[in-house]
């Protein structure tokens, strides 16, 4: 095994969709026979770099080189023959056909991929199956075997086993040491840090979309990645703390409770249990897909719970619909404002749209009193109205600004945030930190799940920290510094204050 | 490793799923044969006569369906099936009138090379600028319109009897018409070749899932053309059935083929989100649906009427077809990990 024998180097890989840039810098250099970890928090262009590097995505800019030769890949196939497979977070196998016809597509014969199906303990699946009916674990480790049979000199694996149970997740990892123990070599992106420790050689660490360190996983440890995930402390703090301790007065803890959560289940949710007091800003953090969306969408009526009871104001609710959350006083701000607004619809009618339930009179909507409520809403969020007959044509924090005036206008007694300030500037962000302190001081309460975690510590009075659907940690605002939450939301250890028992 | 001393992934047939998998098929032939008894108890003198009636008919809207579906699989729309019948038709028509069968051949070898070439520009134009296919095939459907209204402005034209006798004639036996033989070879000798090769294979996986193909290494746009193009060439042949069916060329009597070769489509069993169904439910939801409007004159019903019944079928059988796959899901979410590997 040649140490130096680089397979793989790119250089300033940029990837911009429209406006937004997903990859700004993705430098990755991968010798022959490693394992070599890519990691970073939430939108930090991994799956991205993945994307460019398998031809799935061409990039805007950058070079990718192989082996020393410049290549340009403009489809999976394309980077396939050039000896890169991937597998992909999202199964990439087609529905609606079968298995041995999905094999088919990729030109892959059977001699070629029946040792691997073995080696993923696999020899049992009807390969008449259609994809759709199978499990998704199963599916996807269809798709290692696949890509194992094409013998890539460079497999890629994009959060694969985050879906995949702890046993099928060691076939993987097993493959993974075979695959470098034969001199070639595997990309492995995991949020697992355990995992990354336990595989890999060497990582890359990439952060708002560029490249900010390679760390030697046998000489360094966990801190080093995760300080560099972080990033020099000054940069990452957006606002000065001071800023929204001026307006908020110290939080007094009402003994109320608003919601109570107990031992809910629902898809990826395991078991989770909190109370959430009215008064309060309670943070949720965790990494992508530990269950915190699945939590809103219980709250929120979107989805009903597998098991488990929520608890309104004392009262237990089985939402069926929003409708009946709402009623409740549960409210959803969502991440995708696409979801929440009416796109080609006027500033006035998305604010009144939840309202106009309380406002009509003889079956019409009283406008005079629509109007007076969505004005005083506007004028308490600084809502930029003047492009306000589409909300199309507002700036994004402006439309984030509309989804919160609404329930601002309607009503409520918990406002569910669930990332409301991605993608959003700098001082829209100050005021919806605002706002939100505002809201807890005058008796309402705030669940706030964000994926920005120096948003804690400037707008919640304490968080909870979610990792494999369940809250492992609980800290105050005090403790909760982005290390601290980072290496718990990575699963590494409890929370200095405590188990998360003590939330109830 | 030795692969001889790996177990061989299970790939025996399974009656069961089978049955599963085609059970809209085996719906639609158990409509068909259910009409056909209905038809037959009010119609005691259901000879060959009326068996080839049906066929003629049911041809044209048999050739639509097919055309439809050749699109829908792939993941697309063609709103300019029936224009693109119109205009074959109507050229057939023109060209082949008092000339004897080899010309009419010859005409139709190059219509159904015209129908090819307008169906793949469909293709090309919704790909190329990524307008939505039922936008571009909406207005292309206008184009052709206008096109056979240009090459025959009244009905009118002709073809010799050899051609004619294609459709309307008999093989071997007054039970066995011409025209259900000629589709069955003209569909068939496309259809098979496509179904069984990898660019079959490329046109269901790009109407399941796009990104999924691509991934897996297929070529969309090329495919896409491929699909609009194999509409275009089943759109003429439907023109040419047109035309057997009913001697004259008409420049207007294709454009009602468009909706109904949806229905047939949906009838027979094709998902309108692509990659799910064939032709064969198809063509037997055309012969229903030629069926059934006969039946419902015969049996004295006002013909205005039997519209109505005829798309209230279309959307019970549409029900009843959507009522099964969302039976099996709840019973898997009841016994989860059944199939776990």
């Amino acid at each position: 095994m040649t140490d130096d024998a680089i397979l793989l180097e790119t250089r300033g890989l940029k990837k911009n969709y429209g406006a937004v840039v997903a990859l700004r810098s993705g430098d990755i250099s991968v010798r022959a026979g490693e394992i070599h970890a890519l990691m970073g928090a939430n939108g930090a262009g991994k799956s991205t770099l993945v994307k460019v590097l398998t031809g799935d995505v061409t990039p805007n800019a950058g070079t990718i080189r192989l082996e020393g030769r410049e290549v340009r890949f403009n489809s999976p196939a394309n980077a396939r023959k050039a000896g890169l497979a991937s597998v992909y977070q999202d199964v990439s196998l087609v529905p609606l056909l079968t298995v041995a016809q999905n094999l088919r597509l990729t030109g892959t014969t059977m001699a070629a991929i029946r040792p691997w199906l073995e080696e993923l303990e696999l020899g049992d699946v009807d390969l008449a199956e259609y994809a759709r009916d199978l499990p998704t674990p199963t599916l996807h480790l269809l798709d290692l075997a696949q890509a194992l049979a094409s013998l890539p000199r460079l497999l890629i694996l994009d959060e694969v086993t985050a879906t995949l149970p702890a046993d099928l997740s060691e076939r993987v990892f097993r493959v993974a040491r075979r695959w470098r123990d034969e001199g070639r070599s595997v990309v492995l992106i995991s949020h697992r840090m355990t995992e990354v420790k336990a595989l890999c050689d060497r990582a890359t660490v990439l952060r708002d979309g560029s490249t900010v360190g390679v760390v030697d996983l046998a000489s360094s440890g966990q801190e080093e990645i995760v300080s560099l995930m972080l990033g020099p402390a000054a940069a990452s703090v957006v606002v000065s703390e001071g800023a929204v301790a001026d307006t908020a007065p110290a939080p007094k803890v009402d003994p109320s409770p608003a919601v109570e959560v107990r031992g809910l289940r629902s898809g990826l949710l395991q078991d989770v249990s909190f109370t959430l007091r009215r008064g309060e800003v309670l943070g949720i953090v965790a990494l992508e897909a530990q269950g915190q969306a699945d939590l809103f969408e219980c709250l929120s009526g979107n989805r009903r719970p597998d098991a488990g009871e929520i608890l309104v104001q004392g009262k237990t609710r089985r939402f069926r619909h929003p409708h009946e959350a709402i009623g409740a006083g549960l409210v959803l701000v969502p991440a995708d404002r696409a979801l929440a607004l009416l796109r080609q619809r006027s500033v006035l009618e998305n604010i009144a749209l939840p309202m106009v339930n309380q406002l009509k009179r003889w079956g019409l909507i009283n406008t005079r009193a629509e109007r007076k409520r969505v004005k005083a809403a506007t004028d308490r969020l600084e809502i930029d109205t003047r492009a306000g007959s589409r909300v199309m044509r507002l700036s994004g924090g402006n439309q984030q600004k509309v989804t919160i005036a609404r329930w601002l206008a309607t009503g409520f007694v918990t406002l569910l945030c669930f990332d409301p300030t991605r993608g959003i500037d700098i001082r829209t962000k100050e005021q919806i930190y605002r706002v939100l302190r505002e809201l807890a001081a005058s008796g309402s309460a705030v669940l706030l799940f964000t994926s920005e975690l120096p948003e804690i510590q400037l707008a919640c009075d304490r968080a909870l920290v979610m990792f494999g659907g369940r809250v492992v940690a609980e800290l105050t605002a005090h403790d909760a510094t982005e290390a601290a939450l980072l290496r718990a939301a990575h699963g590494l250890e409890r929370g200095a204050t405590g188990p998360a028992e003590a939330a109830s | 490793m030795s692969a001889q001393a790996i177990a061989r992934p299970r790939v025996a047939p399974n009656v069961a799923r089978l049955l599963r998998r085609n059970a809209w098929t085996l719906g639609t032939y158990g409509l068909f044969v259910a009409v056909m008894i209905f038809t037959v108890a009010i119609h005691p003198n259901y000879g060959p006569f009326e068996v080839q009636s049906l066929v003629v008919g049911a041809l044209p809207l048999a050739f639509a369906a097919v055309a439809e579906a050749c699109v829908v699989l792939g993941g697309g729309i063609d709103l300019s099936i029936g224009a693109m019948m119109a205009v074959a038709n109507v050229v057939a028509a023109r060209y082949m009138n008092h000339h004897d069968f080899q010309t009419a051949i010859l005409v139709s070898v190059l219509v159904l090379v015209g129908g090819t070439l307008a169906g793949a520009l469909n293709g090309v134009i919704a790909l190329r600028t990524r307008v939505p296919d039922i936008v571009v095939t909406l207005a292309m459907s206008f184009v052709w319109g206008g096109v056979a209204l240009l090459i025959l402005p009244q009905p009118g034209g002709g073809a010799p009897d050899g051609f004619l006798a294609l459709a309307s004639g008999n093989v071997l036996t007054p039970w066995i018409p011409a025209g259900i033989v000629l589709l069955i070879v003209v569909v068939g000798a496309i259809w098979i070749p496509v179904k069984l090769s990898r660019i079959g294979l490329a046109l269901y996986a790009v109407g399941s899932d796009r990104t999924a193909a691509f991934r897996r290494g297929v070529r969309i746009g090329p495919t896409r053309v491929f699909s609009y193009a194999l509409g275009g060439f089943f759109a003429a042949c439907g023109g040419l059935a047109l035309l057997m069916s009913t001697g004259i060329g008409s420049p207007l009597a294709g454009t009602i083929y468009t909706l109904s070769a949806i229905s047939a489509i949906v009838l027979g069993g094709v998902s309108l989100a692509g990659g799910r169904g064939g032709v064969m439910g198809p063509i037997i939801a055309a012969l229903v649906l030629t069926m059934v409007p006969a039946d419902l004159i015969l049996s004295g019903t006002d013909p205005n009427f039997g519209q109505v019944i005829q798309g209230t079928l279309i959307v019970l059988v549409v029900m009843a077809g959507g009522l099964a796959p969302l039976l099996r899901s709840r019973r898997r979410a009841i016994v989860p990990g059944a199939s776990s590997g």
